[in-house]
């Protein structure tokens, strides 16, 4: 590396301290730590198998998702995860990514997602599940574009509300919600900065990071992995994936944070 | 084989810059899993990076470099069309090799 | 070949091992460079040096970068770069991990003394950048921290 390399890298450093200072966000503390990454995020891997995966030729109909609309039409990739969730006439339903790539490989390729939906996350050590790999993958092809969560369709308007009445609901044996933690500004858990994720601040921040190379899971984790996970912190029952809560929690984040730039896949702890 | 590894490699001034993300699981070896039995280590052990047949670098790691490593290096020289290689080993004897041509 | 010139071959054969395996460093003369199992073996400082060849002189021409604060000791960046003459290595130890050598590094002739990369740093130590230039070992400290994040859980 050469001299001016190395103090290019020291000037990217402080500009990002600085920026983080600027915005008043989280995570100074941190701030040099995630400089220090670069643009170089191991989520790239996954990205690459997502990409295998979307054009393979597969299940008993033996086509790729190719077919597959996310919204923009089919086999529109570009743009489609900022503008997710949606209303899908074909569904009936407000869907996220990954409830719609669930749907895609189910009905344009006539493939079994049973064991999928049960297991929709890797465990740890194991290779990335299908819905992560096509997840990272989807998401990147949005990377940069404003995030444009609809709020057209009276179902889709329906979900923030759930979202809404889901991130101030108390429950389980610590009669925590999602707003005891994530409801107001300045505050963290240890040396964590949490964001305020009712604000569009806070949701910027976290809706267009995710899906994410989790370093603590050694692998990329999707937003309804981040929605359940959060769940179980919480001593809740498990978030069941796909369910109107947790796509309703989505579209609540998705919404607060329209305008922002979809930065995913994102690099977190 | 092992899973394909990103390689990104940048010639400017006369000088290329290799920038590699490999995917390995790097276990250590002291980690448990959530059945409470030891992972039995698992990690490259030796990297070699080529430029059009010439070593351009050459590693030795342990544990201890973290999964999904990432190396970035620089060397003098490259030109479009040259061929910028980086094969690894590991532990328990598998390999993979990935290469790259300079635009 | 008569009998006694055989044995003086392999008596010179088992010489050079011997030598090789003493030095416990992989001669630059040899073509096939080895890796040195002892020094990665090794726990504790004093003894991954002493595998290494000896305590290195502290030097300030190794720019050494590591994150003040980890936020994951599981992936902490680190960037060094050799401002001596002759560099042919860098190696990076964390001195509170279970063995402190994580990686060598080896430069040939046109491949710059510099390298980055990510390493695990199980708890709050130092790290260090050692430079093996002309034979001389160096090297570099920085301390880096080691958070538990979040919730924990």
């Amino acid at each position: 590396m050469t001299m001016k390399t190395l103090s290019g890298t020291l000037l990217a450093t402080a500009l990002a301290m600085a920026a983080s200072s600027a915005t008043g966000a989280e995570d100074d503390i941190f701030a040099q730590y995630r400089a220090m990454f670069g643009d170089d995020n191991p989520a790239e891997l996954t990205e690459f198998q997502g990409e295998d995966l979307w054009n393979e030729v597969r299940g008993p109909k033996q086509v790729s998702l190719e077919q597959c609309d996310l919204g923009l039409g089919a086999g529109v990739v570009e743009g489609a995860y900022a503008q997710l969730p949606r209303w899908f006439e074909d569904a009936g339903k407000v869907m996220d990514l990954e409830t719609r790539l669930l749907y895609c490989m189910e009905t344009v390729q006539g493939m079994d997602v049973t064991e999928l939906r049960q297991h929709p996350f890797s465990e740890q050590g194991q290779p990335q599940t299908d819905l992560e790999a096509l997840s990272a993958y989807i998401a990147a092809q949005s990377k940069g574009m404003p995030i444009a969560v609809p709020q057209d369709h009276p179902a889709e308007r329906a979900a923030f509300e759930m979202g809404r009445e889901q991130f101030n609901f108390r429950a389980g044996p610590h009669d925590f919600s999602c707003a005891t933690c994530h409801g107001q500004s300045g505050k963290r858990i240890r040396l964590q900065s949490l964001l305020q994720l009712n604000e569009p601040e806070g949701a910027k921040a976290s809706f267009s990071a995710w899906p994410a190379y989790r370093i603590a899971q050694g692998a990329v984790r999707t937003y309804e992995w981040r929605m359940a996970d959060c769940a179980r912190q919480q001593r809740l029952p498990g978030l069941v994936h796909g369910s109107p809560a947790a796509i309703g929690l989505i579209t609540y984040l998705g919404v607060l944070a329209n305008g922002a730039e979809m930065d995913a896949p994102g690099l977190k702890r | 084989m092992g899973n394909p590894m990103r390689i990104r490699a940048v010639t400017a001034d006369g000088n290329t810059t290799v920038k590699v993300l490999m995917s390995h699981p790097m276990e250590t070896g002291l980690r448990k899993d959530s059945e409470g039995n030891l992972v039995p280590a698992h990690h490259i052990t030796t990297v070699t990076a080529t430029h059009n047949d010439k070593t351009v670098l050459t590693a030795e790691w342990g544990a201890a470099v973290s999964q999904n490593p990432f190396l970035e290096f620089s060397f003098a020289g490259g030109a479009p069309g040259d061929k910028v290689s980086v094969h690894w080993v590991d532990n328990q004897g598998d390999s993979r090799t990935d290469e790259t041509v300079l635009k | 070949m008569n009998m006694h010139r055989r044995s003086f071959l392999t008596l010179s054969a088992s010489v050079l091992a011997v030598a090789a395996t003493a030095t416990m460093w992989p001669l630059r003369a040899m073509a096939e460079w080895v890796r040195p199992k002892a020094a990665f073996e090794a726990k504790g400082m004093d003894d991954t040096f002493a595998a290494m060849g000896g305590t290195p002189e502290a030097s300030t021409d190794i720019d050494f970068m590591t994150p003040e604060i980890a936020e994951n000791g599981a992936v902490v960046p680190v960037t060094v770069t050799s401002k001596i003459p002759g560099t042919t290595e860098i190696s990076i130890l964390v001195e509170k991990n279970p063995n402190p050598l994580a990686a060598i590094f080896v430069f040939p002739e046109g491949t710059d003394p510099s390298v980055k990369t990510r390493v695990k740093v199980a708890q709050t130590c130092n790290l260090y950048a050692v430079v093996r230039a002309n034979g001389k070992l160096y090297s570099a400290t920085r301390e880096t921290k080691v958070t538990l994040g979040g919730c924990g859980g």
